[in-house]
């Protein structure tokens, strides 16, 4: 089966300054990768670079099946799900509105939001707008937006970060799934053991170069 | 159908954002309508002054002010939020065409309410015919300046002086806008026939809407 990820030999360069350098990584499917790194080792830029929203401007990648060369992203990025530092949440809108807005712009069926809101413990707050909830609860809503959209490739950047241990459960269940499903994820971490718990390869991300942690 | 079903959400959120947050009836629209106020009391009792001029200042509020409201919406997008679109297969253009739509509607509600508020607080002279004009100038002056603001703000997504840029783009762009609508007015009062004025306004919506398609998704590219 085609790799989930492919990067040989990938550079990225942001307001032109060398961010990866020489990047190489595979993704089987059913793969999941834990990376690691000190602060502005360059984790988000290889993150957003594995989700197609950042070009490489050396080396090869692909990524499902399509590279950047294909022109045509766009059929890859709707099967990416990711986690990034910030909730990417509407704040003037409720937690059930927010979930209609992702499934109607990703064309879903709306019929699952109740499901979704019950796997994330949210049925009762529902109806709470997005700026009065807790960075937890807002980060719940974005594993129950991924429980949608089902994505095969699922990209993880610090999304356990100051979150409970029912939620982190959530997580892990998350990337198992993605894993049954025959796809992959990426996970990126300051912590080992949430990296040792959810992956089965470790790398290490360093000064743009990625390595082998053990 | 796809392009349009994202098109229609993204402006029913920016509506339903809009009413939640009120930032043009609590904050855009008394602020012009105190405007309006001022330009009497600073020209003095000359109220023949007042009243033909009316319309002329009705334009340059409208404009300025308006420009906040066609800024204000693409400033809500945070990086994350965009990054997420993209993730969920929302079209840029779909996005530009959606983001159009909410605004032109809060724009023409806007400078409706600020024609109102010229005509009790002004008085200005007003030609035969003159109303059907204005209301029909207003509206493709409402369209275009929204599709400006929301092409600024992609133009300047992701930086970090972008109000100030988008202003320095909108405001030299907005001209010929200003010119039509009230050159459309004008025209009515010398009896030289408005057709070329309208035609000059849409003709700037449609040039606008174009490049807003056109461009949307190379400029979400180049900012990311």
């Amino acid at each position: 089966m085609d790799p989930i990820v492919e990067f040989e030999n990938v550079g990225v360069s942001l307001g032109g300054r060398r961010i990866l350098a020489g990047i190489d990584l595979k993704l089987a499917p059913g793969g999941r990768v834990g990376i690691v790194g000190p602060n502005g080792s360059g984790k988000t830029t290889l993150v957003r670079t594995a989700a197609t929203l950042l070009s490489i401007d050396s080396g090869r990648a692909v990524v499902l099946g399509l590279g950047a060369e294909s022109g045509d992203l766009s059929r890859a990025r709707s099967a990416i799900g990711l986690i990034g530092h910030q909730p990417a949440l509407i704040p003037e809108l409720t937690l059930i509105e927010n979930l209609t807005h992702v499934a109607r712009l990703a064309a879903i069926d709306t019929g699952r939001i109740q499901h979704a809101l019950e796997v994330v413990g949210l049925s009762e707050a529902a109806d709470r707008r997005a700026s009065a909830c807790s960075f937890g609860m807002r980060r719940r809503i974005e594993i129950a937006h991924l429980l949608l959209t089902k994505p095969r490739l699922l990209l993880l950047d610090e999304a356990a970060a100051g979150l409970d241990a029912s939620a982190r459960q959530l997580i892990a269940a998350l990337v198992r799934s993605v894993g049954d499903r025959g796809g992959g994820t990426i996970v990126v971490s300051h912590d080992l053991n949430q990296l040792d718990s959810l992956c089965d390869h470790v790398l290490t991300l360093s000064s743009g170069r990625l390595e082998e942690a053990r | 159908m796809r392009f349009w079903r994202q098109a229609f959400e993204i402006a029913r959120v920016d509506l339903i954002v809009e009413r939640r947050l009120g930032d043009t009836i609590r904050i855009v629209v008394p602020f012009a309508v105190v405007a309006l106020v001022v330009f009497p009391l600073a020209l003095g009792s000359r109220i023949t002054l007042v009243s033909e001029v009316g319309f002329g200042i009705y334009w340059a509020l409208g404009i300025l002010f308006g420009m906040q409201i066609a800024l204000r919406q693409s400033a809500a997008d945070t990086p994350e939020r965009r990054d997420l679109q993209a993730l969920l297969g929302l079209e840029p253009a779909a996005r530009f065409v959606g983001r159009s739509l909410s605004g032109g509607v809060l724009m023409a509600g806007f400078l409706i309410v600020l024609l109102v508020a010229t005509t009790v607080l002004l008085d200005p002279e007003v030609p035969d015919g003159g109303w059907s004009v204005l209301v029909i100038s207003t509206v493709l002056v409402a369209i275009g300046l929204t599709e400006l603001g929301t092409l600024a703000g992609e133009v300047t997504s992701g930086l970090r002086s972008r109000t100030a840029l988008a202003s320095l783009i909108v405001a030299p762009l907005a001209l010929p806008l200003v010119i039509g609508g009230s050159q459309s007015v004008q025209a009515l009062e010398r009896d030289t026939g408005i057709l070329t004025w309208i035609l000059l306004l849409i003709a700037g919506d449609l040039a606008l809407a174009v490049a807003g398609v056109a461009l949307a998704k190379p400029l979400e590219e180049a900012t990311r």
